[in-house]
């Protein structure tokens, strides 16, 4: 049996200032070595929900805290956020927070020297991950003076070296070219398969990510709307009232009444062999 | 007329990047301009010489005719409004309702007039119970739709909309739509920078490819995206409607949701 790696426990947390929780309720569960994306509407929780991993809230955000939340069978609210941070990999949904050294491969080896890394062993890493993000030839380059793609780049660069055991993505392809943004989608994928990584994402476009993800849930004003496996949630006539949009393609099937209770063609060459092949168009 | 005129216009950064090598670019009055391309092509760098931020290293920009040498950001921004890609760079003021004041006052709204303007704005963009807060608190997606009312507030003859749908929820993403086609149809000129090609799609843009710091090719959405090898050479994808019709071997692709429907129940 799989053991949850992350999990909210009735949780509810409202920011110091504020009148109402941002999330509330909260109960889901991912597993480990498995991706689950997070969605919803703009303020719908989701930055709010992913800070309550890392410990940035409490640690971080004071507020009202509420119920409990389990990384890796801890509570987040008794372990300190350096502790934290060597388990969890975290992308910043402006990755102007995380990108601060001088020049990028000083900024992607921060972590590692940090660790206590052998020099040798962070150049490695360090070139591996430049790699993984197509921007070697950017290695002596102020990260300051990068395009902001450039410097998502750098950012996911920097969370992904340190190998961690949990990974935690605030829209991490917001600021990517289309290639780029699906080469990510990829890796992410495959370091599930072949690390055992756990991923956590939050993406608007759902297009994008519904292929890889073993479960999606959706946010809705702090609660959890919906959960399930990607066809099933996508299948849902509603995802519009919970300020999601919803691909072309699947869009399209809704309208043609191709969708079952929970089969649903995810992309256009699935769509083709589902359906077109059938009719001979 | 050309609202903004590019003639061999080159930009080098002071760390000696070249990040515009001469760029031909006209943008006519009343169109719709998509600028797309990889991560570091240009783009940004583009967008900032329409309103000064940037002045060409050489070359000249023509912005209404006359050339932004010597022109302020201020005095350009009140016909040329940039929609900035990180919003953080943006936004300075205290509370949500000031950073929409704010630009109005420089441009000279006061009084009922500014209140009213600034009432209307935070309703249309659903900002209103926000109004108060302290941008820097805001979600990254109200912090966006913040920028884009701050600018529209004033209304330019130029709407320079650097990534606006990032972090954008459906209903945003619709009102934006609906935007950009209604300042169309008052006749004003929208220019897109965005790597959100299922959101450009549908708005059938004059499209530019931007690589290197140059321009790559232009030409209507249609031709762009039925281009596959030229997509790949730029780091983008075909958008999912463009990509069906050309796997079915259509000469012209669906131009939105409505066509592919009709195409198909006409069929099966
Ligand atoms: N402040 C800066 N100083 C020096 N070089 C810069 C600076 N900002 C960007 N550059 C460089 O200029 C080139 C063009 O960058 P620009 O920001 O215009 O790209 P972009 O097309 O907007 O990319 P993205 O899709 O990532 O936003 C890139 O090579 C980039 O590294
Ligand atoms: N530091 C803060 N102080 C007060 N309120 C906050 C703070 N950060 C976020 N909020 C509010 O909490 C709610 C949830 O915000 P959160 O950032 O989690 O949304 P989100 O789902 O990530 O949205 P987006 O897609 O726009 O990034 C929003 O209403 C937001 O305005
Ligand atoms: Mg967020
Ligand atoms: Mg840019």
């Amino acid at each position: 049996m799989s053991r949850a790696t992350v999990e909210f426990r009735d949780f509810s947390f409202t920011y110091a200032g504020m009148k109402i929780p941002a999330v509330r309720g909260i109960n889901f569960s991912v597993e480990e070595g498995s991706i689950a994306l997070l969605a919803g509407a703009s303020g719908s929780g989701k930055s709010t929900i992913l800070r309550s991993i890392n410990g940035l809230i409490p640690h971080i955000y004071p507020g009202e805290y509420k119920g409990d939340v389990f990384v890796d069978g801890q509570s987040v609210i008794e372990t300190e956020t350096f502790e934290l941070a060597r388990k969890i990999g975290f992308l910043f949904q402006n990755p102007e927070n995380q990108i601060f050294m001088f020049t990028v491969e000083r900024d992607v080896a921060f972590g590692l020297e940090n660790l206590g890394y052998e020099p040798k062993e962070i150049k490695k890493k360090v070139e591996w991950a430049l790699k993984l993000l197509g921007i070697s030839d950017l290695a002596k380059r102020s990260p300051s003076e990068l395009s902001d793609g450039q410097k998502q780049r750098v950012a996911l660069a920097g969370s992904l070296v340190m190998d961690p055991k949990i990974i935690v993505l605030d829209e991490p392809t917001s600021l990517l070219d289309p290639k780029t943004a699906q080469e990510v989608v990829h890796l992410v994928e495959d370091l599930k398969r072949t690390l055992g990584l756990t991923v956590i994402l939050v993406e608007h476009r759902l297009e994008l990510v519904s292929a890889i993800a073993d479960k999606i849930i959706i946010l809705n004003k702090g609660e959890v709307f919906a959960e399930g496996k990607p066809d099933q949630i996508l299948a849902k006539d509603n995802l519009h009232e919970a300020g999601l949009s919803i691909p072309p393609i699947i869009e399209l099937q809704k309208r043609l009444g191709l969708v079952d209770s929970d089969a649903v063609a995810m992309d256009v060459d699935d769509f083709l062999q589902r359906f077109v092949q059938k009719w001979q168009l | 007329m050309a609202v903004i005129e590019f003639k061999d216009v080159s930009h080098v950064m002071p760390n000696g990047i070249m990040a515009l090598s001469n760029v031909n670019l006209k943008i006519e009055s009343g169109e719709v301009l998509a600028i797309v391309g990889s991560n570091g092509a240009g783009k940004t760098t583009l967008l900032k010489h329409m309103n000064g931020l940037l002045k060409p290293s050489s070359g000249s920009v023509f912005v209404f005719g006359s050339e932004t040498k010597g022109k302020s950001v201020a005095e350009l921004s009140r016909h040329v409004g940039l929609v900035f890609q990180n919003s953080d760079h943006q936004i300075f003021s205290e509370s949500v309702f000031e950073e929409i004041a704010f630009g109005l006052r420089n441009f000279g709204f006061a009084g009922e007039e500014l209140y009213n303007k600034i009432i209307s704005t935070l309703r249309w963009f659903d900002l209103y119970d926000l109004k108060d807060r302290p941008p820097m608190t805001l979600s990254g997606g109200e912090k966006k739709r913040l920028c884009i009312a701050t600018v529209i507030a004033w209304n330019p003859e130029v709407l320079v909309l650097d990534e606006p749908t990032v972090g954008q929820d459906y209903p945003n993403k619709v009102r934006l739509f609906a935007l950009i086609k209604s300042l169309i149809g008052e006749g004003r000129t929208v220019v897109i920078v965005s790597h959100d090609l299922e959101f450009l799609w549908p708005l059938s843009p004059r499209t530019v490819v931007m690589a290197n710091g140059r321009i790559l090719t232009e030409g209507s959405a249609e031709s762009i995206f039925m281009d596959e090898e030229l997509l790949n050479s730029a780091g983008l994808r075909q958008p999912q409607l463009a990509q069906l019709a050309m796997r079915l071997n259509l000469r012209s692709p669906f131009s939105s949701l409505d066509d592919a429907v009709t195409w198909f129940r006409g069929r099966i």
